[in-house]
């Protein structure tokens, strides 16, 4: 084992989260998730960083990454309503890690997911979305498993250094511990602030429950529209295949399931 | 009637007492009259000019529903109707509309989930036609750009007027960089006015994100409502959804736009061109930095059902037990069953389909020895195609089913394993043949 050779940077970007029922400040589901990532990869050496500002409430959260098993966290502090892509992209290029995590949507402000995007451009580097497990690394290139629709997996190798971002599709994070969490250093540095002119033109609300869809039907008659409203749900104009051998009818389904490419 | 477009019958009952009462005064005429409404013109009887009365044998009668005619000789014939008539009209009823010189270009990049418009994508296209249609006297056109194959033939009636389809093994899965190239060659060359993109994960979001990036546009991400403001540089408005689902955004519409589902209506009364089209400039070839190595094989036991993408489901028709687990492992399809399979103890709760247990989403439901209890088919609702195997020809599940075949299911399943064995075997042969 030469541990020096294979130690790998790992940087993750934390965010303050809200909880969606009482909307207090709390570790974010995605970055929690992405922190769990960098702690299960072997040989890494993770940093966290956290761009916004300095105020008690997001320190209890905060606190709750540096429960998951981790002593130190980075706040580059910046004031409410700044654009903290330039402040974290500088903060990343002077000491460039090999890997990014980064949650797909912060729970707080915009939450436009656009923040692991502008870094990716910023910095030149490639950009993986929807993580479901990293698999390994090996001469610099990464082995990771994608997580596609429908419980299925998609394996991409890619080049490092790269960002990563995790959904819901991750693993899930682990219990943050109360006493390492106080016992962790939350260390504080400056930078620069760009102030987000566009958020500020904008109206915010809490969110409206969205219309329920209606079912439009169109027909000239009432007797259409009847039996529109009272209809059982029907495929309409299906295949009936009766008095086939069950070669032939095994022929006609496996024609249909090839068709469709649910066959692998 | 016929100018009217409209041909639900109108029915005269005074007129119809008076065909009745051949002792009415006004009886010829009126059944003449009926006559030319229903039997397409010629009076079957009338006075002739001698004070004769004419007879045409072939205006009598009327097709009956079998397609066989029939004549009514009590007088109330009042002409068949050619049956399906109803139907075409309902058929015929979008309108056509072509676009020649649009006065701009609305670009939208569907996702094409298993090469057809998602339900994610016809919404989004509502979306894209409510921006171009806007203004009738300047109609603008809508650009669709799809990567790789498709199978949708309904492509200009979800609202496409024109198609950029670019099919190369370079977009074929994880591609996010060859897509990104051609996106920014249809910016240089048709310069669209709105960008319009679906905000499905592992979709339009990851693409449409880095398309603004690289326009340098920041876009408007979760667009759930649009609205005309003239004041917004674009004139449009947009309500987007923020912060975890919890804020909603108002802001004027920017360029590039990510749309959640059901943002707009779905086109459904017009019918648009989709015109190919094609780049002048063929896009750089971009060396991807992230290298696609496919998909990996899944348990297809581990995957939940509601999300799972072929279902092989079974009922109280299936005998065989242990061929129908077989089947599931060699389709390497997520087993399900019916209500009665599982009160029957061969399913474990988790697995039941309907009302009752898990609404499903399958693209492929395959259903067998099931006869589609109203709470199974309300769990089905969701699934594209559904394949039943059943002995009962006249069960609700073959309504609903696009594929189904009649006959033993053990059988059938049992042929459809060994063909499926057997087209691996000559696949595995023919990539040993071609290693040696």
């Amino acid at each position: 084992m030469q541990p020096d050779s294979r130690e790998i940077e790992v940087a993750v970007l934390v965010s303050v989260g809200r909880h969606p029922v009482t909307g207090r400040a709390r570790r974010a589901d995605q970055d929690a998730r992405g922190v769990e990532v960098a702690l299960t990869l072997p040989g890494a050496r993770v940093r966290l960083l956290h761009a916004g500002p300095a105020d008690d409430g997001s320190e209890e959260a905060l606190r709750g990454y540096l429960g998951m098993g981790l002593d130190r966290l980075t706040r580059v502090e910046q004031p409410e309503g700044a654009d903290v892509v330039p402040a974290l992209a500088q903060r990343l290029a002077a000491a460039p890690p090999q890997l990014v995590i980064a949650g797909s949507r912060a729970e707080r402000g915009e939450g436009s997911g656009l923040l692991p995007y502008a870094l990716a451009e910023y910095l030149g580097w490639p950009l993986v979305n929807g993580l479901a497990e990293v698999e390994g690394i090996e001469n610099g290139v990464a082995t990771l498993l994608q997580a596609l629709p429908r419980g299925q997996r998609r394996r991409l190798q890619v080049r490092l250094p790269a960002i990563i971002t995790v959904d819901g599709a991750a693993p899930m994070a682990r219990q943050s511990a109360f006493g390492p969490a106080r016992r962790a250093r939350l260390e504080s540095c400056a930078e620069v602030a760009v102030m987000d002119k566009a958020l500020g033109e904008w109206t915010l609300m809490p969110a409206r429950k969205r219309p329920k869809r209606l079912k439009i039907i169109k027909a000239g008659s009432a007797r259409d529209r009847f039996k529109a409203a009272a209809a059982k749900a029907e495929g309409g104009g299906g295949q009936l295949l009766t008095d086939v051998t069950p070669e032939q009818g095994a022929e006609a389904i496996l024609k249909l399931l090839k068709e469709e490419g649910v066959l692998r | 009637m016929r100018e009217n477009m409209n041909d639900s019958i109108r029915r005269d009952p005074r007129r119809a007492w008076i065909a009745r009462n051949r002792l009415h005064p006004e009886h010829l005429s009126v059944l003449a009259a009926l006559g030319e409404i229903g039997g397409g013109g010629a009076a079957s009887e009338w006075l002739g000019p001698n004070g004769v009365i004419r007879r045409n044998p072939h205006a009598i009668g009327f097709i009956g529903p079998k397609g066989v005619k029939r004549i009514d000789r009590s007088g109330t014939q009042q002409g068949g109707q050619a049956p399906g008539q109803g139907r075409q009209a309902a058929q015929d009823s979008r309108r056509a509309v072509t676009i020649e010189d649009p006065a701009f270009l609305v670009a939208v990049v569907p996702d094409m989930t298993g090469g057809r418009l998602s339900g994610h994508d016809r919404d989004l296209l509502g979306l894209a036609r409510r921006l171009a249609d806007a203004d009738p006297a300047r109609p603008g056109a809508v650009l669709a750009v799809i990567f790789g194959e498709h199978k949708d033939s309904t492509l200009g009636e979800a609202g496409i007027d024109r198609l950029l389809h670019l099919e190369d093994a370079a977009f074929t899965g994880f591609s996010p960089e060859a897509r990104l190239a051609v996106l920014a060659a249809v910016e240089r060359e048709f310069a669209p006015h709105h960008w319009l993109l679906p905000d499905s994960p592992l979709g339009g979001a990851d693409l449409g994100r880095r398309l603004a990036l690289s326009l340098d546009e920041r876009p408007a991400t979760g667009v759930w409502q649009i609205e005309a403001d003239g004041e917004a540089p674009l004139g449009w408005r947009c309500t987007a959804r923020g912060a975890a689902e919890s804020l909603d955004i108002q802001r004027p519409l920017p360029r590039v736009a990510l749309a959640l589902a059901e943002c707009a209506e779905p086109v459904d009364e017009t019918r648009h061109s989709a015109e190919p089209l094609s780049l002048t400039i063929e896009p750089p070839r971009i060396l991807s930095r992230i290298e696609d190595l496919g998909q990996v094989a899944v348990d297809p036991a581990g995957v939940a059902l509601a999300e799972a993408e072929f279902i092989l489901s079974g009922g109280n028709g299936v005998k065989d037990w242990d061929g129908f687990h077989h089947a599931a492992t060699v389709l390497a399809a997520t087993e399900g069953a019916s209500r009665v399979a599982v009160d029957d103890g061969f399913m474990a709760r988790d697995r039941q389909v309907g009302a009752t247990g898990t609404w499903v989403t399958a693209r492929v439901y395959m259903a067998v020895g099931i006869s589609g209890a109203i709470q199974h088919l309300q769990g089905i609702q969701r699934c594209d195609k559904v394949v039943t195997i059943n002995r009962d020809p006249g069960c609700d599940m073959i309504k609903r089913a696009d594929l189904a075949v009649i006959g033993d299911a053990a059988e059938i399943l049992a042929a459809l394993v060994e063909q499926v064995e057997q087209q691996r075997a000559e696949q595995h042969g023919g990539v040993r043949r071609d290693a040696a």
